[in-house]
């Protein structure tokens, strides 16, 4: 097909979920020949409107058109048949399968009698053509997440695929493999197909399409040239007004050296060694920024400094004392907050109430056996007013509550006890602008009263923002330490990505 | 021990294994597809009963074997729609199952006990083969259901590894929701691989009233549906490995037996009997410590029902 010809018009389309109105009356219009971003805040509805054309939701109203043809798309295997073909945010793959057979699986022009030196054949020229770089008879789960994205790649290439979706394919990428990744999809766009993908980066945006669709309360409120915008007027059209987008200030001095790691050593829960040698040391006041693409040790970095994971060799020293391999009861006491990963499963109990949640904690200091309850419902009244959580009341289940109020609620919770200690670990996964905004003030807030600070997070204008330090976490190794200015940033995406600093030429 | 003691033996380790086989065939196919059923045991007694009153009613054992895998294959419809369609908890649902298979077995089978069957399966010696010195009287003086085993074993590697079926089985044992997601209806082959699962068991089941007996006794699988789940474990879930452990448990089986006969009274006859039961543990401690060593195991997905909606 010809260069910015229609391949799918998009018209009216309008889609609910029980009562709330995810989609309104969207307009939407992919070309050939371009890569397509569809910009728009969480719940603005851009999921549901892919959904909606790889035939896994069913619009309420309104028409898709494929190449000036309505059609009505049943299923997923509806859309691929189509040419429609999804990459999610997290992968479908079959991890202990080879690329090849992830490939193969349920294309219906595999034979019954599989022929995988046919297949491999087709995935290396597939990978040449767009410049990927994949090794077919690798087993995914030795990939890199760059690598198993690569693999949905060409999967759906491989169905043959003219309009290909990826749904936030970003997220799980090193500033590197973002460019590889924008890369690719030029290629695919060059070579006729309709690329979109599904954001809330503006940088990325601006990067990496051609034409720009951002949505808003579930409707279209702009497509426009990605050259005839610019960031500013982006985040105008998302969020609705102007972003007060000034800087969060960091005041103060850091003080004495809160917790140090000597040579710490760890193993992950499959037994392989997942922390390497890990020295550094966090001062009051201070934040240490964990840089580093996700599964590299950071999970297990947090569980052994909150008491969670035993190490297999070296110390942990908290204030001067050593805590190596005590309870998680004695790292609470020393001070240690902890705001993991899985704010709903490990920070929280979805099924009892806010008072529950919070008595969690501070259950201890309750008298004898019997606790007082009176005092918990005041704490957790007070908590909700100090924080501005959101909620109906404070007797409902709190998985009904939104992700950014959840967030508070843990927040308030570890931060009641005036920790000395604060780990956090991806704080700001999943939440909209303004709960994002209010989470780092508030971490920016406990970096002022003292705390010391170990931010993990997977998003690098986070810690540029927020961290004094930003160590770089590589394979359980940190493989550099360095201030957190935009000029490093390179380096920073490099030694995410395992290359040393003499390869780096810093 | 004679040459000749040794090979009766190794054969009636291949006669005692066979039974074992057919079982953790089925459990194998089952659990490759993420399903497991722990009513192995039940759906064997169930097969075992079925098949012999079917072989006595009618005169011919082959009848027999094919009600065995049809009632085999119903008890599994059982734990099929409990676990897949209403997602219930697996092992419950298999427990069950092996608990009303033993009440059932009994109940339908107590008017055959005692009744001896007219005709059952009987040893064919192959010619040619089965006259080589050594291999010959222990692998080709056999009853047709363990020679039909020896070409099901390598059948169902083939199908496993090199056929698309065999892909789409595995791929929604390790990861239904990626299979789903290429279109690969997970419910229906769940349910497919479930109930031929359930038809192998029975088939095992028979095996013993029809062909090691030949007779009907209650609860006369005597914990082999058990032993066969092991079995799977220890031959992480490859079918040639699988035959491998079974003829070394019927060895074992077969050995206390013989050595009874032989008049070889050195070792208390109730500690022969209990030894495939403790080798069992012994060899799931040794499995395994091995597969956590070289990470490899159960499918992914082994036990987890498989919810469309869910994230």
């Amino acid at each position: 097909m010809k260069k910015h010809q229609v391949m799918v018009e998009m018209k009216k389309i309008t889609k609910s979920f029980s009562g709330n109105l995810a989609n309104d009356k969207v307009d939407f219009i992919a070309r050939c020949g371009e890569v397509h971003a569809l910009l728009g805040e969480n719940g603005a509805g851009k999921s549901t409107l892919m959904s909606a054309l790889t035939g896994l939701y069913r619009p309420d109203s309104g028409e898709i058109r494929l190449r000036d043809k309505t059609i009505e798309l049943k299923s997923p295997r509806d859309a691929i048949e189509h040419g429609i073909g999804m990459v999610h945010q997290h992968f479908k793959l079959v991890k202990p399968f080879t690329v090849t057979e992830n490939i193969a699986l349920g294309a219906s022009t595999t034979p019954f009698l599989l022929n995988m030196d046919k297949v491999e054949a087709e995935i290396v020229s597939l990978a040449e053509k767009y410049g990927m770089k994949v090794d077919p008879r690798a087993k995914v789960w030795q990939l890199s997440v760059g690598e198993q994205q690569r693999v949905e790649i060409i999967k759906m290439l491989y169905r043959g695929a003219e309009i290909l979706i990826l749904d936030e394919p970003t997220a799980v990428l090193t500033p590197q493999e973002v460019d590889d990744l924008f890369e690719t999809l030029g290629q695919m766009a060059n070579a006729g197909c309709a690329v979109i993908f599904i954001t809330h980066k503006f940088k990325e945006v601006m990067a990496g399409s051609d034409t720009i669709t951002v949505l808003r309360n579930g409707q279209n409120v702009a497509t426009v040239k990605t050259s005839e915008t610019d960031q500013n007027k982006l985040a105008h059209l998302m969020v609705g007004r102007e972003m007060t987008a000034k800087p969060l200030e960091k005041k103060g001095q850091p003080g004495e050296v809160v917790l140090k790691l000597d040579e710490v050593e760890a193993f992950n829960d499959k037994g392989m060694l997942a922390l390497q040698s890990i020295s550094t040391e966090i001062r009051a006041g201070e934040i240490l920024g964990i840089a580093g693409v996700a599964g590299n040790g950071q999970r297990e970095l947090a569980e052994i400094v909150t008491g969670l994971r035993e190490t297999s060799a070296g110390k942990i020293i908290i204030l001067g004392e050593d805590y190596t391999d005590r309870s998680p009861k004695e790292y609470i006491s020393a001070g240690v907050a902890h705001v993991p990963e899985d704010r709903l499963g490990t920070g929280l109990v979805p099924n009892l109430n806010a008072v529950d949640n919070i008595l969690l904690k501070n259950y201890r200091n309750h008298r004898g056996h019997f606790l007082d309850l009176k005092e918990s419902r005041k704490l957790a009244e007070k908590m909700v007013e100090d924080f501005q959580i959101k909620l109906s009341s404070i007797d409902d289940p709190i998985k009904l509550m939104s992700g950014g109020n959840l967030q508070k609620m843990l927040l308030a919770r570890e931060f009641h006890s005036e920790p000395k200690l604060i780990v956090t670990v991806y704080p700001v996964r999943g939440l909209d602008i303004g709960a994002t905004r209010a989470v780092r003030q508030l971490l920016l807030e406990q970096r002022e009263q003292g705390a010391a600070i170990l931010l993990i997070s997977e998003d690098l204008d986070e810690l540029m923002e927020l961290a004094d330090k930003i160590a770089v976490m590589y394979e359980g190794e940190i493989m550099d330490i360095l201030p957190p200015t935009y000029d490093n940033l390179e380096t920073i995406g490099l030694l995410m990505a395992g290359s040393k600093c003499e390869e780096v030429g810093v | 021990m004679t040459s000749d003691q040794i090979i009766a033996i190794l054969a009636a380790a291949i006669v005692a294994g066979t039974p074992l086989l057919y079982a953790a065939l089925g459990e194998i196919i089952t659990e490759r597809a993420g399903v497991i059923n722990l009513g192995v045991e039940g759906m064997m007694l169930v097969g075992a009963v079925s098949g012999f009153t079917v072989a006595v009613g009618t005169g011919n054992p082959w009848f027999g074997v094919m009600a065995a895998a049809a009632a085999g294959g119903a008890m599994a419809s059982i734990h099929a729609f409990l676990t897949i369609s209403l997602r219930a908890n697996q092992v419950v649902s298999g427990l069950a199952l092996t608990i009303f298979g033993t009440g059932l077995s009994g109940f339908l089978g107590k008017p055959m006990v005692g009744i001896v069957a007219p005709k059952t399966l009987a040893v064919i010696n192959v010619p040619a083969l089965s006259s080589i010195p050594w291999l010959g009287p222990i692998l080709f003086r056999q009853d047709a259901l363990v020679y039909l085993s020896y070409l099901i074993v390598p059948l169902l590697w083939c199908y496993f590894y090199r056929t698309r079926g065999g892909l789409n089985m595995r791929a929604i044992g390790e990861n239904p929701a990626a299979a789903d997601s290429v279109g690969i209806n997970v419910f229906f082959l769940r349910y497919v691989y479930t109930v031929v699962g359930g038809a192998f068991a029975g088939v095992g089941g028979a095996y013993l009233s029809l062909a090691y007996a030949p007779t009907w006794l209650e609860n006369m699988t005597a914990g082999r549906g058990w032993i066969a789940v092991a079995l799977v474990i220890f031959a992480m879930w490859d079918p040639v490995k699988a035959m491998l452990g079974s003829y070394l448990f019927g060895g074992i089986d077969a050995m206390g037996f013989r050595l009874q006969a032989m008049g070889i009274n050195v070792i208390s006859p109730f500690f022969l009997k209990m030894l495939p039961y403790i080798f069992t543990v012994i060899v799931l401690i040794i499995a395994t410590r091995k597969s956590l060593k070289k990470h490899i195991g159960a499918p992914g997905a082994l036990g987890l029902p498989y919810d469309r909606e869910e994230r």
